[in-house]
């Protein structure tokens, strides 16, 4: 029953699309200067409705419904609720789903707030959003439907893979979906601002807060997979450059740039045409990373059950979307012939931009460079962590500095007259950098000028946070995204250069030395859960510098459905360090691999991401309450 | 100078949409299970003791052949060397040893320590060849047959059961 609701409801999605593409149509050539009110009438029932649909596939799967193949292939009846319901969106059909009601929620909630651009704009907006709308249902529906049935009703599902049955996992796919499908929004209204010719200030005005959402989830859903990926995988570290995880920084970059462009085109009406190549290529870079992962030309934590139908059917979409608002743009383009100072804000934003261009282009070689090389040459190659740290960390250090000159700078023409205070927050870095080499006994040229650079910005961002609350000139959402830039670099470069990793082979009783630790595995506890059965091991670290002892108990999980082995990270932590420790068992032997980590400062690099989301909702309220 | 800058944007499109439609048909999913049943390509690797290339296409004239990957460093080696020792009274099987990323040295201490089984020795000594015949870590082993199809595929010290397994398989038992 539960299919045939899903398919009904999917279909009448299809209908109700082309519904809205047709009056939208009838609304641009009519003489009425306001939309019909019937377009809001049907555009909220079409986000209803994928609700509906949504709802519904939840619904098979919290009463594991296993007449349809997709709860059948994904769930199990002892999988806790909320992996059931997380489940919906944890595997490619019901995934793409979750596509479609951000595509259509984020319309209609377009169409809504919108309402003091022109018509045929936001009329524009919704028929290309409701195309894109279109081309995701007719993949669902033809390709990758939730809702198939089976028959004949097996009793059991096959179960969920147990890495992705945890709570962080549960939200990452829908906060990242929000960022990247999120940017479709201004992808559309990109192409109707050129269809139409709107390319005021207000431009800028209507798709700016868009832009910070999709940025803001985007960042939170970052930052959910590295501390997913920091604790369950169990290699100690947060971001390993895997192409997935790339592709989901690629959109980052031109999100990035493109808000920071948004405020040139705001204020000075100009870059309208680089706002708009940043606006079509960040939404092109999430359907490329989508065609990546799903049609399994890349292998990753990530990988979907590969299926080239579907990734022919993303690439005719892709190209599609490429060609026709390429086309658009070379048709539309203008060459602008405002001048700007090189001295002034337009210039350091447009600096911000060089930047991102050069991280996103950095990154997105390293990603495609092995499948070219491996489609043309057949020579399979990696492109690992070393070049990333080699090509992106030393601009990381320039970048850094302007991050923290930038904002001092004024619109039009700029004139320093802060030179004191710079070279004041320089004098800081560097005392401060010369403490940590001198205390902590760790130099490294590129790392400490990492570290010298993010106190830089720091010391100058504080600097405007102070001076702002003098002046009660606030700017606040800026000031606070900066500062915990510079903390997040700073605590990944201090977390990079004091962290400690030793790797032993023990038996239960054990001790191993090492520095100033003694680690003992002192016994093995076997126990039984619903759905898995957990050998734990009980180790005990002794710091006899600190006097401090710890009891770790990382876990060798033996999971029924499927039957799978995942080893279980123990983490303790505190604010200044996280002690972190992997066991594996070594086949046909009575010894344990015991992975003993310390890694200062893990927290903070957490809760400066956190703040630098903090800072962006907190310019989206600033701007909604001017409004 | 605008229409050849849009032509270049056009053409470099349309080269990463066709390098994506190449790699489409392409298999990824690098999986070692596959490998049961596959046949093995003609891969050259070293000789251990000289200069010379042995071609896998030589095992051609084999019943059967068993090549063992294996380095003096890696313990586990040192285990299942006893059911290597023993497979070599084997008449069909021919015992195959890849020396993986090794120090002629050591190795060399190692055969003499405890045997040599092998028929043939050869070397891999930055693991690179080791990879096309799917091998992720040592000791692991590979029963081709004739046609040089792989039968079984052992990941780890081979023991006991793999023994008798092996000796059914080429009809020894």
């Amino acid at each position: 029953m539960l299919s045939n609701l899903g398919n009904i409801l999917l279909f009448s999605k299809v209908l109700l699309s082309l519904t809205i593409i047709y009056f939208s149509y009838q609304c641009i050539k009519s003489s009425s200067v306001i939309i019909f009110k019937k377009i809001y009438q049907i555009s909220l029932l079409q986000s209803t409705l994928v609700l509906g649909c949504f709802f519904t596939l939840i619904a098979a799967y919290v009463v594991s419904d296993f007449s349809l193949i997709n709860v059948y292939q994904n769930s199990h009846t002892a999988k806790p609720l909320l992996y059931k319901i997380s489940g919906t969106w944890g595997n490619h059909e019901g995934s793409l789903l979750l596509w479609i009601i951000i595509l259509t929620i984020f319309s209609f909630l377009f169409l809504i707030y919108n309402n003091k651009h022109p018509k045929n704009y936001r009329l524009y907006t919704l028929i290309i959003q409701n195309v894109l709308i279109l081309g995701f249902l007719f993949f669902i529906l033809f390709n990758s439907n939730p809702f198939l049935s089976l028959s004949p009703i097996p009793k059991e599902g096959l179960g969920l893979n147990p890495i992705l049955q945890d709570p962080a996992l549960a939200i990452h796919p829908p906060l990242l979906y929000l960022g990247f499908v999120g940017s479709s929004i201004y992808f559309s209204a990109a192409i109707a601002s050129l269809i139409t010719n709107y390319s005021e200030k207000s431009f800028a005005f209507s798709i700016k807060n868009w832009v910070l959402i999709s940025w803001g989830f985007q960042t939170l859903g970052i930052l959910v997979g590295s501390i997913w990926a920091y604790y369950e995988l169990g290699w100690g570290g947060f971001w390993f450059w895997d192409p997935v995880e790339n592709a989901s920084l690629l959109p980052w970059f031109a999100m990035t740039a493109l808000f920071h462009s948004l405020l040139v085109l705001e204020k000075r009406n100009l870059l309208y045409f680089w706002v708009i190549i940043l606006c079509l290529i960040t939404f092109t870079l999430s359907v490329t990373g989508t065609f990546l992962v799903r049609s399994g030309i890349l292998n990753s934590v990530h990988t979907f059950a590969s299926d080239p139908s579907r990734g022919i059917y993303i690439l005719s979409f892709l190209s599609i979307m490429i060609f026709g608002s390429l086309f658009l743009l070379l048709n539309k383009y203008r060459k602008e012939n405002k001048l700007i100072y090189s001295n002034s804000k337009e210039t350091f934003v447009l600096i911000n931009n060089w930047f991102m261009m050069f991280y996103l282009l950095t990154v997105l070689v390293g990603t495609l460079y092995p499948i070219f090389t491996d489609a043309l040459t057949n020579n399979k190659i990696s492109v690992g962590p070393p070049f990333y740290n080699t090509v992106i960390l030393p601009v990381v250090v320039i970048f850094l500095f302007f991050m923290a000159i930038g904002p001092k700078a004024k619109w039009i023409k700029n004139r320093f007259d802060n030179l004191g205070c710079f070279a004041l927050f320089l004098f800081l870095a560097l005392v401060v950098n010369f403490f940590i080499i001198y205390f902590f006994k760790s130099f490294t040229i590129l790392s400490n000028l990492v570290i010298i650079s993010s106190l830089f910005l720091i010391f100058s961002s504080f600097f405007d946070l102070v001076n702002s609350i003098l002046k009660s000139r606030f700017d606040l959402a800026r000031t606070i995204s900066h500062l915990s830039f510079g903390f997040l670099v700073l605590f990944i470069g201090l977390n990079h250069n004091f962290s400690i990793e030793k790797d032993f082979n023990m038996r239960v009783g054990e001790v191993k030395s090492f520095d100033n630790y003694e680690i003992q595995l002192q016994n093995l506890e076997l126990k039984t859960y619903n759905n898995y059965k957990a050998i734990i091991g009980n180790l005990k670290i002794k710091n006899y510098v600190l006097k401090e002892e710890r009891t770790l108990n990382p876990e060798i999980r033996i999971y029924d459905n499927p039957q799978t082995l995942t080893y279980e990270a123990a983490i303790k932590t505190n604010f200044i360090k996280d002690y972190y420790l992997t066991m594996s068992n070594i086949d046909r032997s009575e010894f344990y691999n015991i992975k003993f980590q310390k890694k200062p400062l893990m927290i903070w690099i957490w809760i400066s991401v956190a703040m630098l989301v903090f800072g962006g909702f907190l310019r989206i309220f600033k701007n909604a309450k001017i409004n | 100078m605008q229409r050849l800058i849009k032509s270049t944007i056009t053409i470099i499109f349309i080269f990463i949409i066709i390098i994506f439609y190449i790699s489409l048909g392409k298999e990824n999913n690098y999986d070692t299970v596959n490998l049961v049943g596959k046949k093995i390509d003609s891969i050259e690797l070293q000789s251990f003791n000289d200069e010379k290339i042995v071609n896998t296409k030589s095992f051609k004239d084999n019943n059967f052949t068993l090549i063992n990957f294996w380095a003096s460093w890696c313990g586990p080696c040192r285990a299942e060397h006893p059911i290597l020792m023993n497979l070599k009274e084997s008449r069909s099987l021919m015992l195959v040893g890849v020396n993986f990323k090794d120090k002629k040295k050591n190795a060399k201490n190692f055969l003499d320590d405890l045997g040599n089984p092998y028929d043939i020795l050869l070397k891999d000594e930055n693991g690179k060849k080791s990879i096309i015949f799917g091998i992720y870590g040592i000791p692991e082993s590979i029963l081709l047959n004739k046609e040089l199809v792989v039968i079984e595929k052992f990941v780890g010290p081979l023991a006991k059961e793999d023994y008798e397994k092996i000796l059914e398989e080429i009809g020894e038992k």
